[in-house]
């Protein structure tokens, strides 16, 4: 019986030539990465919860701090020097302030049809090369690390087929918001999305992280491209080689099946507190702002930083707005430098911050405060997520954060 | 002449601002909420042994560093009825006596007494401490007058007409 | 008989002939400076004593600097707290994000040659640099002042500082600075003037006279002056007048004290924790482990900071496990800094660029560190908790030291 890739990929690392959804597989992890968020607590487990501590195999392990960077309290100065004194003791590649785990991951790490477990739930970031990344926890993390080997209970599959291609003015944010405005936030849960058709051929391979890195907030486990020439050129563009290049069988089996005409996306906001909860931008136009931020693992890339530097060049953040401009990574600032976005921002009145998580995670640069709206690229709009449990947190694309940045409320970038 | 006794805290030199109230607690709302964290840095219990008519004695340059005045108000909020150091800092200096806490600089009051004793000031005049004087100089005129409006806040009251 | 700059300048401010040291007199403001962690108390006091407007609004600037970005529940709210009190009294001189306070004083223009200035801030005694009058005061004070436009002094005395000859390569002004403030003490210049001269700061920019200026408080100066000459002129946008030609020392002014120094016998130094006045010479402490290194502040953020470091770091990375963070003085700081490739070659090394704020060096985010934590910065103040717990050790340096410092991993000299 046919496979789809996300099977195919848990069959590889299980050594088994066939697995289909609901199987309880013991899989061997080609790569673990653990963030400032919890590698602490997995550090403290490690040293008191086991009799005979080991790693299985530290080359497969990759510490990334960006949570809180520059670190803002002695707590997180503390849990970050744990991690790295950790790293450090048993040799595991470890990076401070080079930017967001998954883009940083994304750059340096993933290959096609590998099984990666992060400790971060936007872990399915990775299946934008068409490999299978999923978040878990730290208690997980630990047993991967020990082991070098987990288990996975095979989940189901929705296809999602793209048609057509986007609009000039609407982005792959605008359409996963969309999508997950449709399925709503368990939409597809313990479920792999598998996006495919021709409008996925329409889509770069960052255009492709927007999308799968955002799964999670329809509940799934993971979501997978095939990783086609554009992945394979992207990757091949790094000197890096797939591990397996999968394309899902013609009778694999699919639990459902959605189409989305790209045409047809317009651009959307998801409301606060829920990401599924989407409308039209006109819908949420005018409500007052007090601040935007445009950056994460969703959208701080440099096609983001692009459409953002478009649309505030030549003009003015208005004055009761703070704009927080955040790089993902430390190659898409340097980027964004060489071609002066950098400078376009800090003449239009925003705050440049260097690559790291910023308010998406809510924690220590642009904390909101009591009653204050943030428009934002980032992944989540949940209660208090982003300072006050009074604040209100919207969720849009880049050009969308960008307009409403210099408008003082939000808008599109047409409306200016 | 004014005059009062009280228990004594006793403190080294160069006790700086950010000692006496770190940056990371001034954005709190008020003096109420960040006085618990007086001298955190250096002796975290100390906020909360302070009692009311405390006096602290220290060496030179008490209150050295930052502007804030969140420093001397905090220790006005603790209870501190006045500080008695060998010298202090200028910015320090002036917030004090703005919030009416009163400050005398003494150079041989902090070699002599131990922590804990009780001491009594009369203003202007000296310190008594173990059976012996300490001499105390008289403040300027200027700093007795808004000393004596009850502090600069009064003291603006009163020009504007205002109640105080 | 013959004056020193800052008795010349409070001289004329109150339109007398002279002033001597001790006097106590009334001067009104020419500028002041209110910051972000101060204004809430600022608006209170200034209602409570009863005003109802500001004596002269366009001579009030109002930064935002030590919460930005906000890293607390609670920040913002002074942002809004300044906001409305910006337009309740027509403050219009309003900074949000451009950088710290003391950097934008002089900067974008707000503080001339012969100025009198107060500042919510310590460090408002960097503007010496261009031969202002300015130093911190409380928020009380602040708020009388917005009320009245005038503030009581005591004339300070003078300590004149001469410096003969140019620095060597590798010592910034922050290793003079530093090295004056050790031979002072951190109580040494306690309500007195500093009053810098000498070929050693004639040749000196503006930028490095203001890491002095700034510095001043720290050996408890009330302020600290330089004689403003053509590079003021420059910097401030002005043509000097002959009142600010003249804020010289006389021949015949008293001080009461003098010291000088050659410049050739300065050598790189640092303040070892927690004492600014605790000054040993780099190579004494080369070799001891470091965690973390900012470059940054009111003291040492400045373009001719940044691209000392930039050619310490040039095709070189920071050592392993250890952070390099760098926190322009100001936006055009960092403008500039972008386009002379210094961001660039740091960002490169390693370095994590924030936005221009106080950052680390207020303590309130921007890389806290921990018990055992040693970082090497290039601020001004390594108190106790400073930057984290008490158990941080604290050393401060010249950016060109740090950047060494950064590569090395330990603590190093610039070669």
């Amino acid at each position: 019986m046919g496979m789809t890739i996300g099977e195919k990929i848990i069959a590889l690392a299980a050594g088994v030539s066939q697995v289909k959804a609901g199987d309880i597989h013991t899989v061997n992890l080609d790569r673990m990465m653990s963030n400032d968020g919890t590698t602490h607590l997995t550090v403290d487990m490690y040293y008191h919860k086991l009799n005979h501590p080991r790693i299985a195999d530290p080359k497969k392990m990759v510490f990334i701090v960006d949570h809180n960077v520059p670190s803002d309290s002695p707590k997180t100065a503390a849990a970050q020097k744990k991690m790295r004194d950790f790293a450090r003791e048993h040799g595991i590649d470890f990076w401070e302030g080079e930017g967001v785990c998954h883009q940083v991951m994304m750059e340096k790490y993933v290959c096609p049809g590998e099984l990666i477990f992060g400790a971060d739930s936007h872990t399915c970031t990775y299946g934008a090369l068409g490999a299978f990344g999923t978040g878990v926890g730290c208690t997980d993390l630990l047993y991967g690390m020990v082991t070098g080997s987990s288990w996975v209970l095979v989940p189901e599959t929705i296809k999602f087929n793209l048609t057509g291609r986007l609009r000039k003015g609407v982005y792959p944010r605008d359409l996963m918001l969309t999508i997950i405005g449709q399925i709503g936030a368990s939409g597809a849960s313990y479920q792999v999305m598998e996006f495919c058709g021709d409008g996925a051929g329409t889509l770069s391979v960052e255009d492709r992280m927007v999308l799968c890195n955002l799964a999670v907030e329809a509940g799934a486990k993971t979501a997978i491209f095939e990783p086609d020439d554009i992945a394979l050129q992207w990757l091949n563009r790094r000197g890096r080689k797939p591990k397996a290049v999968f394309k899902s069988d013609e009778d694999a089996e699919y639990v459902k099946e959605y189409t989305f005409d790209l045409d047809q996306i317009r651009p959307v906001a998801a409301r606060p507190d829920f990401v599924d909860d989407v409308a039209p931008v006109e819908d949420v136009q005018g409500v007052r702002i007090d601040e935007a931020f445009l950056g994460s693992c969703n959208n701080g890339r440099i096609d983001d930083l692009r459409v953002g530097a478009a649309v505030v060049k030549g003009r003015k953040v208005s004055d009761h707005v703070r704009f927080l401009v955040v790089p993902a990574s430390r190659q898409v600032y340097l980027q964004a430098l060489e071609e002066g976005l950098i400078q376009i921002f800090m003449e239009s009145g925003a705050i440049v911050m260097n690559p790291n998580c910023s308010v998406c995670w809510g924690s220590c640069q642009g904390v909101i405060g009591e009653g204050e709206v943030l428009i934002s690229t980032g992944t989540r709009n949940f209660k208090g997520r982003a300072g006050h449990p009074s604040s209100k947190v919207y969720l849009g694309s880049a050009a969308t954060v960008a307009a409403s940045a210099v408008k003082g409320e939000i808008c599109t970038a047409d409306m200016l | 002449m004014e005059h009062f006794t009280g228990r004594v805290w006793v403190l080294g030199d160069d006790i700086d601002t950010d000692i006496i109230i770190p940056t990371e607690y001034l954005a709190l709302k008020s003096i109420e909420d960040m006085k618990q964290y007086g001298f955190s840095p250096l002796r975290p219990d100390l906020a909360g042994k302070i009692k009311q008519g405390d006096m602290i004695v220290a060496g030179k340059n008490f209150g050295c560093g930052s502007s804030r005045e969140q420093a001397p108000e905090v220790l006005k909020a603790l209870g501190i009825r006045c500080i008695i150091a060998r010298s202090f800092a200028r910015i320090f200096f002036r917030n004090s006596i703005n919030n009416g806490l009163l400050l005398m600089e003494q150079q041989d009051l902090c070699s002599d007494v131990s922590e804990g004793q009780e001491i009594e000031v009369v203003v202007n005049s000296h310190v008594s401490c173990n059976g012996k004087r300490y001499p105390l100089a008289s403040l300027p005129d200027n700093l007795v007058e808004i000393i004596n409006a009850g502090g600069l806040v009064r003291a603006m009251r009163a020009r504007n007409g205002l109640a105080v | 008989m013959g004056q020193t700059i800052v008795e010349k300048i409070i001289a004329r401010n109150i339109e007398a002939e002279q002033v001597k040291p001790g006097e106590i007199v009334t001067v009104s403001v020419d500028r002041v400076m209110l910051d972000d962690i101060m204004i809430p108390f600022i608006a209170d006091k200034f209602q409570e004593m009863g005003f109802r407007k500001i004596w002269n609004p366009d001579k009030a600037v109002l930064i935002y600097d030590h919460l930005v970005p906000s890293s607390q529940l609670d920040d913002t709210r002074h942002y809004k707290v300044g906001d409305a009190f910006a337009e309740k009294y027509g403050i219009e001189h309003v900074h949000r994000s451009d950088g710290i306070c003391h950097q934008l004083m002089t900067e974008a223009g707000y503080v001339k040659p012969g100025d009198v200035v107060f500042g919510t801030d310590s460090h408002t005694t960097t503007y010496g640099c261009v031969g202002a009058f300015s130093t911190g005061i409380g928020y009380t004070e602040m708020a009388a002042i917005l009320g009245t436009g005038a503030l009581w002094v005591k004339v300070p005395e003078t300590i004149r500082i001469e410096i003969n000859g140019p620095l060597p390569a590798n010592v910034m002004s922050k290793d003079v600075i530093l090295r004056i403030i050790g031979d002072l003490g951190a109580d040494g210049a306690t309500y007195q003037a500093l009053e810098f001269v000498g070929d050693g700061v004639e040749r000196m920019s503006v930028s490095s006279r203001m890491t002095m200026a700034n510095m001043a408080i720290e050996a408890g100066a009330k302020c600290a002056l330089f004689t403003p000459d053509e590079k003021t002129a420059r910097y401030c946008n002005v043509e000097l007048n002959e009142f600010q030609k003249g804020l010289a020392g006389d021949e015949d002014a008293s001080y009461c004290r003098r010291l000088t120094y050659r410049g050739e016998d300065f050598v790189p130094v640092m303040a070892c924790p927690s004492q600014v006045d605790k000054i040993r010479e780099v190579k004494e402490l080369e070799g001891l482990p470091i965690d973390q290194v900012f470059i940054g502040s009111c003291t040492n953020g400045r373009l001719e900071d940044l691209m000392a470091a930039a050619k310490v770091l040039e095709g070189k990375q920071v050592a392993p496990f250890v952070k390099l963070i760098v926190t322009p003085a100001s936006r055009k700081v960092y403008e500039e800094a972008m386009a002379c490739g210094a961001i660039g070659t740091l960002v490169k090394a390693g370095a994590m660029v924030t936005h221009p704020g106080c950052g680390l060096c207020c303590g309130r985010a921007g890389g806290i560190l921990c018990d055992g934590e040693r970082v090497v910065a290039t601020n001004n103040r390594n108190f106790l908790g400073r930057m984290g717990t008490s158990k941080v050790e604290i050393y401060l340096a010249s950016p060109a030291v740090a950047a060494a410092c950064a590569a090395a991993g330990a603590i190093a000299c610039p070669l």
